[in-house]
């Protein structure tokens, strides 16, 4: 009988062609088969000039689809145009590219087009035991599926386009066990961002994160979603978790899964992934669902996040190799030490991104609005994952809520996750925002970002602080 | 890309944590379809203010002209996959950089252009660091003999053999994996057959 082994060891076994050697396990060399990828108009373009000028052909066409989403326009009345001239080539460009190499590409006008991160599940292309490798950090959102999904540069997509292989060195395994359950008012962002502060801003660097337990078991597709896509926030390369039912659902759902024939076929298959019950991880972490509280970053790392009940932290409290980062990131975000979070005042509010603007995502800011306003002098942004999540929220009325409120309601886009398009902060402008990454300058130069779950924003918008989601009890239901 | 063999120059400190890609390259560099004019992008949001220049900033230093390697704090270059981080180094001039760790990504796209990155101790990197006059100096990096030689001092380090023979010979990665093609197209027949929901992929 073979030795026990990861669910990450299995998958990347399944897509081994050769090996080039090195050690047995994590540090082997080899070329690695990647099922699919997903092409955005501003880490590609590069790579396909280098194609261009090489004469490569794509290996397998129907292997990719192109998505604009980063750097177009969210304004809510769709057109192809509002963006500078850069964008406008870099849109043009990629449109030209599916042309020349065969790749379906989903422009601006697209009834599906959305941010990649969400359009390729929801579309049904995401299936357990693949590997996805695509040219994106958070394409580690693929693993709520059981795939292998990792974020690659430019260089790496044009290898992956020309040979549908990468020269892949095998990771570390970690996993992360939440049991328990979730206390009411906690979510999956909550989850990943205790993970974040507890093992830091590169506690699984080098790894490939399997998380695991009954708190993992009992959430939806979606909340999966958040924790593999923000556990690039941890160092990880991959995050994984074992498919299971909901997962097989999921799937069939979306317009390009494979047939109801083939489903049933696979389905077997699927369930079967998971790691051996006597696998050995290179590293272990644990984490009890119910001492989670709701979080909320404070500094300009990831892992500078606390509870909302808690103050901004004093850098002479800190061990000495933190502190100046500390001291740092306190004065960039124009906060004192010992301030209560609660009583941080803030300009804009924001639910979007791949990590926290799904269907789901949306019910649970819209819980918190319903019946509320937002408070005089914040602008509030919502930016739907995708064209489809917009239309199924709109069919549940979810949009009117939020107009109610006094949120735009807006089109698709990466929108002010990173702000490459013309939606961005202002110098010294503070923002409660549902995404990923509060670095220094992310949402415009200056900008001053707090990470929270989407209801956390709906909270803090219509108090004008950050606040505890908890204190505000849902008052009609949806 | 160019080849890496042995190297002197200037050596300059960043020390923080978790320095990011967004920060390495501001989004403002990232609207084009080539690689150029991204030296201007570097680090452009420490470098200038609304003022213009930042004079406390280490690059932006008298002393501070023949800069060719970075000493960086932990996980240097997490965050973002762009690989116009790695580019704009390269073309302000930076050529390697020392530092404890580093992002995944920002390795694999450092690899893929010729960028050094050499993961030290902690104990060789405060040695370093300490040999340093207010965050600057000269050494010498040999990646044949794999050290460092900064003032009588030699710092030994231990690069992935791959990557050393990729930035010692600069090789075409994509046409070395194509040697293997028929290797390929024999794991994707067995693949689709053991997989025939694959078969079809984007099935209008």
């Amino acid at each position: 009988m073979s030795s026990p082994k990861t669910l990450y060891d299995k998958i990347i076994d399944r897509h081994r062609i050769l090996s080039f050697g090195g050690p047995e396990g994590a540090g082997e060399r080899l070329l690695l088969y990647i099922d699919r990828t997903v092409l955005n108009e501003y880490t590609s373009p590069q790579a396909f000039s280098g194609l261009r000028e090489a004469g490569r052909k794509l290996w397998r066409p129907a292997a990719s689809l192109g998505v604009v989403d980063h750097v177009n326009s969210t304004a809510p009345l769709r057109e192809d145009g509002k963006v500078d001239a850069g964008a406008r080539r870099q849109i043009e460009y990629l449109v030209e590219n599916g042309r020349d190499f065969g790749i379906e590409i989903f422009d601006v006008l697209h009834p599906r087009q959305g941010i990649e991160h969400v359009v390729m599940p929801e579309l049904g292309l995401v299936l357990p035991g693949l590997v996805i490798a695509a040219g994106d950090s958070h394409s580690t959102t693929y693993g709520a599926f059981g795939v292998v999904g990792f974020g690659i540069g430019t260089s790496d997509i044009e290898h992956l386009l020309a040979s549908q292989t990468l020269v892949y060195r095998r990771l570390k395994t970690m996993r992360i066990t939440v049991d328990g359950e979730l206390a009411p008012g906690v979510t999956a962002k909550d989850v990943i961002m205790e993970v974040i502060r507890r093992i830091g801003a590169d506690g699984a660097a080098g790894h490939a994160v399997e998380f695991a337990g009954a708190a993992i078991e009992a959430m939806g597709v979606e909340a999966r979603m958040t924790i593999c896509n923000m556990a690039v926030e941890c160092g990880a390369r991959v995050a994984l978790m074992a498919p299971d039912d909901k997962v097989v659902a999921y799937v069939a759902k979306g317009p390009r899964a494979p047939s109801p024939a083939m489903l049933d076929r696979a389905r077997e298959s699927w369930l079967d992934l998971h790691s051996d019950a006597e696998a050995r991880f290179d590293a272990e972490f644990f984490l009890a669902a119910g001492d989670v509280p709701p979080m909320v970053s404070w500094g300009t790392s990831p892992d500078q996040a606390l509870a909302i009940t808690d103050q901004v932290p004093d850098p002479a409290d800190m061990p000495s190799g933190r502190r100046d980062d500390a001291a740092r990131a306190i004065a960039y975000m124009g906060l004192e030490s010992h301030m209560p979070l609660q009583d941080v005042a803030i300009d804009r509010a924001f639910i979007g991104s791949c990590t926290n603007a799904r269907l789901s995502d949306i019910r649970d800011a819209a819980r918190i609005l319903k019946g509320r306003r937002v408070a005089p002098g914040v602008r509030a942004m919502i930016s739907p994952g995708s064209s489809t999540v917009r239309r199924a929220a709109e069919a549940e009325g979810l949009d009117r809520i939020f107009t109610d409120a006094g949120f735009e309601w807006r089109q698709s886009g990466c929108s002010l996750c990173l702000a490459m398009n013309d939606d961005m902060l202002a110098p010294g402008e503070r923002c409660a925002s549902s995404t990923n990454r509060n670095f220094e300058g992310r949402q415009g130069v200056g900008g001053r970002t707090h990470l929270m779950s989407p209801a956390m924003v709906a909270a803090a918008a219509v108090t004008g602080k950050l606040a505890d989601v908890r204190s505000l009890p849902m008052l009609e239901p949806l | 890309m160019e080849r890496f063999l042995r190297l002197a120059g200037g050596i300059a400190a960043m020390p923080g944590a978790n320095i990011d890609t967004d920060v390495i390259m501001p989004k403002a560099f990232l609207k084009g379809i080539d690689r150029s004019g991204l030296a201007e992008g570097l680090f452009h949001d420490l470098r200038f203010d609304a003022d213009g220049r930042r004079p406390d900033f280490i690059l932006n230093r008298a002393d501070m002209t023949d800069t060719r390697f970075l000493l960086a704090g932990p996980n240097f270059g997490c965050g973002s996959s762009r690989e116009h981080a790695v580019w704009g180094m390269l073309q302000y001039g930076i050529r390697a950089i020392v530092g404890t760790s580093f992002g995944a990504i920002f390795s694999d796209n450092a690899a893929n252009n010729g960028l050094l990155l050499l993961s030290l101790p902690p104990s060789d990197i405060a040695m370093l660091s300490d040999m340093l006059d207010d965050g600057s100096g000269q050494m010498t990096i040999d990646l044949e003999r794999e050290r460092i030689e900064i003032a009588d001092r030699i710092i030994r380090f231990a690069v992935d053999p791959a990557v050393r023979q990729a930035l010692m010979q600069g090789l075409d990665r994509i046409g070395e994996t194509l040697t293997h093609a028929d290797r390929i197209r024999a794991f994707e027949q067995a693949y689709f057959a053991d997989n025939p929901w694959l078969a079809e992929p984007s099935a209008q």
